[in-house]
Order: C-alpha cells, then sequence, then structure tokens
C-alpha cells in the first residue's frame, strides 16, 4: 500500500456560507473534541471518516461553544440557557437542520433540551449514523485488523439509559471483531463510569472507591482487549481506571470512532 | 339485620376516615409547584398498562419480580372478592356475583389460586425481611420504623389470604355441593380437613373468617394512608402521570428563561430590573414547598424497595448518596412542614429539607446516570429533584464545589468547561492527513 498522504482542509461552517454551500451535517465537535488531548485524537478520526466518506458536513470551529450540560447538570440553570440560547442563534444563522455529534453529552441536551427553548434539529449520534450507512452499504468495514481481539463497550448513561441506544454501538461493533464480550452490568442496566452530572469536574465526595474504579474492574473481569467507549468522559474515567490497575500496556480503550478509522486504515 | 347495620356502620367508619386521610394529602398536593400538563392519555395508558399492569419494570429483576407480579396481579383478583362482600354486607346477601355464573367460576377460580400464591410470596418476602440480609433493604434511611411498617404491612396481606383461604374452604365444607357457587380448585382441597367438625363450627368459622377478611380490609385501608405501603394506591396513578419523555431530559426553568432573554437582549440588558408585583420566586428546591406535585406524588409513592439505591454508582461506591432517602426525606419533610404550612402560608421552623433533611454532600455526590429512575418500578425521577435542588445551592446561594465554580467560569467566560481560548476550537484539525491510497466510495 501507498503511504501517499492527503491533507484534509477541515470544513467550516462560516466559509462555507460565504461561498453559498450548504452543508447537509453539522459536525458538533464538542469541548472535548476540540480541548482535551486525548479526544481529540477521537474528532480527528472522525473528521477522517467523514472525509472518507466524502459526506458533506462542517464544523462551526471558533463559533462553537460548550452545550451547557455540564453547566446545567450542576445546577446554573442560568449559564446553560445563556449558552443554548446563544448557540440556536448561531445554529440558525447557518440554517442548521442536522447535527452529528460524537460526544453523547451534546446529543442528549440538542436532542431532548434545545427543543425547550427553540432550538430544534435532527440530532444523530455518530453511532446511530454508522449504523445507518452501514445498513445503507455506504460504509463497509472489511477488515481482520479487530479479527482477533475480545471488545467489551461500556455504555454511556447519556446514550443508553437515556436516549435508549443500546443496539447501534454493538452493530458497529460487530463489523469490528466478532469477539464480543458483555460486561456483567450491560444496556440499560449499565454502570456510570461516575463522569456525569458534572461530576467529571469535580472531587467525588468521600466513600469507600471510586465509581471508575468498579466499572474498570467489571470490564477486566471480560478479559476484554479492548473496551470500547462511545463519549469523552467514559474515556477518561475508563483510561484512568486501566492506569490504576496498571493495565495500560496490555487493555486499551478506544472509542468506537478510533476502531472504524483504524479498521479502515485511515 | 344486626350483622347488615354492623357491616354498615363500619363500611361508614372505613370511607369517613380514608376520606379525611386522602383530603389531607390533597391540601398539601396544593402546596407544591406546577410541572408539567398531563397530555397524550393514550401514550399514557399504554404505558400504565406496560409498566403497572404488566409490571415491566419489576420484572428487570426476574425472580423476585414474578413474585411480586402475583402479589400484584392476585390483589387485583381479591380486589374484586372484596367488592362482593361489599355488597353482600350492606345488602345482606349471599354471594351476590354468584348469577354471573361462568364468570363468577372465573373470578373465584383465580381469586382462590391467586389467594395461595399471594401467601406463599407474602412468606417468602417475609422470611427475606426478617431471616436474611438483603442489602438494599438496609441503609442509612433505612430506620427501625420502615422495618417495623414493611413487616406489619406483609403480615396484614398474609392474614388477608389467610381468612380468604379459610372463608372459601369453609364455605365448601359446609355447603352440600350441589349448592356450591363458584370454582375453588385450592380451597377444594384444604376443605376435607373440616370433615370431623360440627356443620355450626365450620359455619362459625366462615363467618368469622368472612369478617376478620373485611375488617383487615378496611384497617389496611386506612393504615396505608399513613405507611410506606400506600404505594398499593398511588403507584398507578404515579405511573400514569410521570413524564413522557426521555429520562435524559431536565425540566426547563421558564423563570430563567425570561431572566436570560432579557440579558441577551441588548436592548434591555443595561437596563434595571424590571419591577414585577410578586415576590420573585425561589430557584429550585430549598424545602417541600418549592418541588412539584410530581415530587411529593413520588415520595408517596415510593414502598422503600431500595432498587433504586442498589444500582446508584455513588451508592454502591460507599458515598452517602442513596437515591431511596431523597424520596423519603421529601415525605417525612412534607409530613413535618405540610400540616403547618396548610395553616400558615409563611410557617417557618428555621428547618429546611436541604441541609436538615437532605445534606450537600448527597446531592453533590449524583452522577446524573439515571440509574435509579430507570430501575425505579413506580417511574419515580429522582434525578430531577436531586438537580433542582442543586439549582437552589448554585443559582441563590452561589454554593458549589470548587471544581464546579471553576467550570462556571470557564464556561462563562471562554465556552468551554477548561481554560482554553475558544479562538483555539479548530487547532485540533490542524495537520490533519488521511492516507489516499484507499478507495473513495462516494
Amino acid at each position: 500500500m501507498n503511504a501517499e498522504k492527503t491533507k484534509i482542509e477541515i470544513p467550516v461552517m462560516a466559509d462555507l456560507s460565504a461561498k453559498g454551500i450548504k452543508p447537509e451535517y453539522l459536525f458538533w465537535v464538542g469541548c472535548a473534541g476540540a480541548f482535551d488531548d486525548r479526544y481529540k485524537k477521537v474528532a480527528k478520526a472522525f473528521a477522517k471518516i467523514l472525509s472518507h466518506l466524502e459526506i458533506s458536513y462542517a464544523v462551526l470551529g471558533v463559533e462553537e461553544s460548550c452545550t451547557g450540560d455540564p453547566a446545567r447538570r450542576a445546577g446554573n440553570e442560568m449559564l446553560f440557557q445563556m449558552q443554548a440560547l446563544s448557540n440556536i442563534e448561531v445554529l440558525k444563522k447557518y440554517d442548521v437542520k442536522k447535527i452529528l455529534t460524537i460526544c453523547p453529552h451534546c446529543y442528549n441536551i440538542f436532542k431532548n433540551e434545545y427543543p425547550d427553548l427553540g432550538g430544534c434539529y435532527e440530532v444523530i449520534h455518530y453511532t446511530q449514523f454508522f449504523n445507518k450507512l452501514i445498513n445503507e452499504g455506504k460504509l463497509e468495514i472489511n477488515s481482520d485488523k479487530f479479527k482477533d481481539k475480545k471488545i467489551t463497550f461500556h455504555d454511556p448513561c447519556y446514550l443508553g439509559r437515556m436516549n435508549n441506544e443500546y443496539k447501534a454501538p454493538r452493530k458497529v461493533l460487530n463489523e469490528i471483531s466478532s469477539k464480543k464480550v458483555e460486561m456483567k452490568r450491560n444496556k440499560s442496566f449499565a454502570l456510570c463510569c461516575g463522569a456525569g452530572g458534572a461530576q467529571m469536574f469535580k472531587e467525588a465526595e468521600k466513600g469507600d472507591k471510586e465509581i471508575f474504579i468498579e466499572r474498570i474492574e467489571e470490564a477486566l473481569e471480560t478479559k476484554a482487549d479492548i473496551i470500547a467507549t462511545a463519549c469523552p468522559f467514559c474515556m477518561t474515567m475508563l483510561t484512568d481506571g486501566l492506569k490504576y490497575k496498571n493495565k495500560e500496556e496490555e487493555i486499551f480503550n478506544y472509542d468506537i470512532i478510533e476502531l472504524v478509522a483504524e479498521a479502515l486504515g485511515l | 339485620m344486626l350483622k347488615q347495620i354492623i357491616f354498615i356502620i363500619t363500611l361508614l367508619v372505613t370511607i369517613g376516615v380514608f376520606a379525611y386521610s386522602v383530603s389531607k394529602i390533597i391540601a398539601l398536593l396544593k402546596l407544591t409547584k406546577k410541572a408539567y400538563p398531563i397530555k397524550d392519555i393514550w401514550k399514557r395508558i399504554i404505558m400504565t398498562v406496560k409498566v403497572a399492569f404488566f409490571q415491566s419494570k419489576i420484572f428487570r429483576r426476574p425472580v423476585i419480580g414474578f413474585m411480586h407480579a402475583l402479589v400484584f396481579w392476585g390483589f387485583l383478583v381479591i380486589c374484586i372478592g372484596s367488592v362482593e362482600i361489599v355488597f353482600d354486607g350492606v345488602l345482606g346477601t349471599e354471594r351476590i356475583f354468584a348469577k354471573s355464573g361462568l364468570l363468577y367460576d372465573i373470578i373465584t377460580a383465580s381469586g382462590d389460586i391467586f389467594g395461595l400464591l399471594v401467601l406463599i410470596s407474602v412468606v417468602v418476602f417475609l422470611i427475606r425481611r426478617v431471616f436474611m440480609h438483603v442489602k438494599r433493604f438496609h441503609g442509612i434511611e433505612m430506620k427501625k420504623k420502615f422495618h417495623t411498617d414493611a413487616n406489619i404491612s406483609l403480615s396484614i396481606i398474609l392474614l388477608l389470604m389467610i381468612s380468604l383461604l379459610s372463608m372459601n374452604s369453609s364455605y365448601i365444607a359446609y355447603t352440600p355441593s350441589y349448592d356450591i357457587t363458584g370454582t375453588y380448585p385450592v380451597s377444594i382441597f384444604i376443605a376435607p380437613y373440616f370433615h370431623n367438625m360440627d356443620f355450626s363450627v365450620i359455619y362459625t368459622i366462615n363467618q368469622i373468617s368472612w369478617w376478620m377478611h373485611i375488617l383487615l380490609v378496611f384497617f389496611f385501608a386506612n393504615y396505608l394512608p399513613y405507611s410506606k405501603h400506600f404505594h398499593v394506591f398511588m403507584s398507578i396513578p404515579n405511573v400514569f402521570v410521570s413524564r413522557l419523555e426521555s429520562l435524559g431530559k431536565l425540566p426547563i426553568m421558564e423563570n430563567v428563561t425570561k431572566e436570560v432573554k432579557l440579558m441577551l437582549n441588548p436592548q434591555t440588558a443595561y437596563s434595571s430590573p424590571a419591577e414585577t408585583d410578586a415576590a420573585p420566586s425561589r430557584f429550585g428546591v430549598k424545602d417541600v414547598e418549592d418541588g412539584t406535585w410530581k415530587n411529593f406524588a413520588d415520595s408517596l409513592s415510593c414502598t422503600q424497595c431500595g432498587r433504586c439505591t442498589s444500582v446508584c454508582p455513588a451508592n454502591i461506591t460507599g458515598k452517602k448518596l442513596s437515591p431511596r432517602k431523597i424520596l423519603i426525606d421529601f415525605r417525612a419533610r412534607m409530613k413535618e412542614k405540610g400540616k403547618h404550612l396548610l395553616k400558615d402560608k409563611n410557617y417557618n421552623d428555621n428547618k429546611f429539607l436541604l441541609r436538615d433533611f437532605i445534606s450537600e454532600e448527597e446531592i453533590w455526590a449524583c452522577t446524573t446516570c439515571n440509574a435509579c429512575a430507570k430501575e425505579c418500578p413506580v417511574n419515580i425521577n429522582h434525578p430531577t429533584l436531586i438537580v433542582d435542588l442543586r439549582r437552589y445551592l448554585v443559582m441563590e446561594e452561589a454554593k458549589a464545589p470548587s471544581g464546579l465554580n471553576a467550570i462556571f467560569a470557564n464556561i462563562e467566560n471562554n465556552g468551554a468547561p477548561w481554560q482554553f481560548s475558544p479562538q483555539d476550537r479548530l487547532l485540533w484539525a490542524n495537520e490533519l492527513y488521511i492516507k489516499n491510497s484507499l478507495k473513495f466510495k462516494v
């Protein structure tokens, strides 16, 4: 195979708009995709996949701002609504109809909470997007890259329990590996990673154990080689868990996006 | 005749006391804030059939859930029998529904079978409560009186089933077989044990059982409003009025929207706040009267089964938070303060739901993962109440853990929970290459 590379220019809404182009999807990168060192890799991998599939999309770039999810869950309704109302203005400016999110928290808030403030969109989590493309035959992952890898999937609360999406991530993973294994608590019974509700940004209250340790122990019990996640916060927590257990050299925590990009050889 | 008079008086007393209890609860409900309108009746009926009548959430724990389902279905069937007893008691008739023929056979047979199934289940429940250490029945909120309450409720149900079966079997024993109305697949096997007794003795046993059964029903109905077992009445309505929206949705605060819109509008942003006649309502929940009717209905529907707490990640890892406690505290505080509030709207005992009942430590431990709400068999929503308590702390007292104050400042100043310049939002996309050796598909 050729190692030739092409540089990808990420399409930005403002630029496209100036040229009179209206992309089909807005790729909402999210704060973690933009700023978290680990999750930036996931955002990059997603952009590669979108380019590979020639999806008509754009990002907001500097015009993107926090959806307000952590503020809202932490009780700061005022700040949430300020963020939401100004985001809705930006989205209105570009007449955004479809939003692709990689973070389930962004997904949930756009889907369920922005409509209360007048922001109604078709909101798609990337696992649903991939699943749809697979069903339509537009995304084919014929790779045995992870064929021998045992993969377990950690359900993000904001995708699973709160939006009943358990199938899409599993169907995408089916394309990647046939050796999938479930944790004891999975799907609607899945244990939280411990980061939701703005816990990510504060010290945990006093207890016997950190939640992410409880969860990583359960993940390790499956003897999986890869712990797949679909949420930036879950990734932070579970990667921390692997480090805590000194397993980060043997067992890897990847986002499903990374697995797909890798399987596609991007 | 005397029997009828005594019965009618007992019935009237029962109804009177029950109506008094219910009217008090309705008055307390009126103290609470509005939540959401009850629309989409069909969707609600479907949800109620699924969650309540088919016990869909109870079955998330299949074995013990099945036993609960038996008790619930038994309760529904046996209720029909109780209605018959009330008619018989008032009118002085005997088995007034017997004329319904085959239907009567079905009602009596299922009542009789369920009598035994409920009895077995309740014995298992009592053994679990008294002799086995089931973790979810314990916790800081589970005071001794709640265990006593549970055991009393279960014992009453046990006695109800014993009296039902002895009523049916003695009826078979003293009635010539050609005169028996209804079908009793279980009692028919108990009846032979009466064979060496005198007719009058059997009849007396039957009458005692009949009275015992219906008096227990009357007593239980009036015990329930003061018991955690009030869920017998509350759970079906509570499921019916529960939110249809995704668990991920928090209710919007409309009073905040008004203020935010004023702030974001350049014309009003710098003017002085508009004068309003009404005192501004409190943001969030500090005490029970700040809660919604649904919070109170939830607290009345909770039977302290502890399924919520048993799946709470914070609780599992030893934090103080227990979702069940939030509901128990809400009900306890309403019981304590509500009666005074009814007399004096401005009643203040210098105690509050927040801090005097629920500590800050508890509410900040929640990850809003909604495992509790997903698990609750009667669709109680704990996280919305927890977030409402946070809303009070943050918006009224500006009290949040330091990490959260930092993200508030960051989001406000640079639009991200971390301290990065918004101008750097697209840096991740620099130097992004894709291998072009792949065949690109359209």
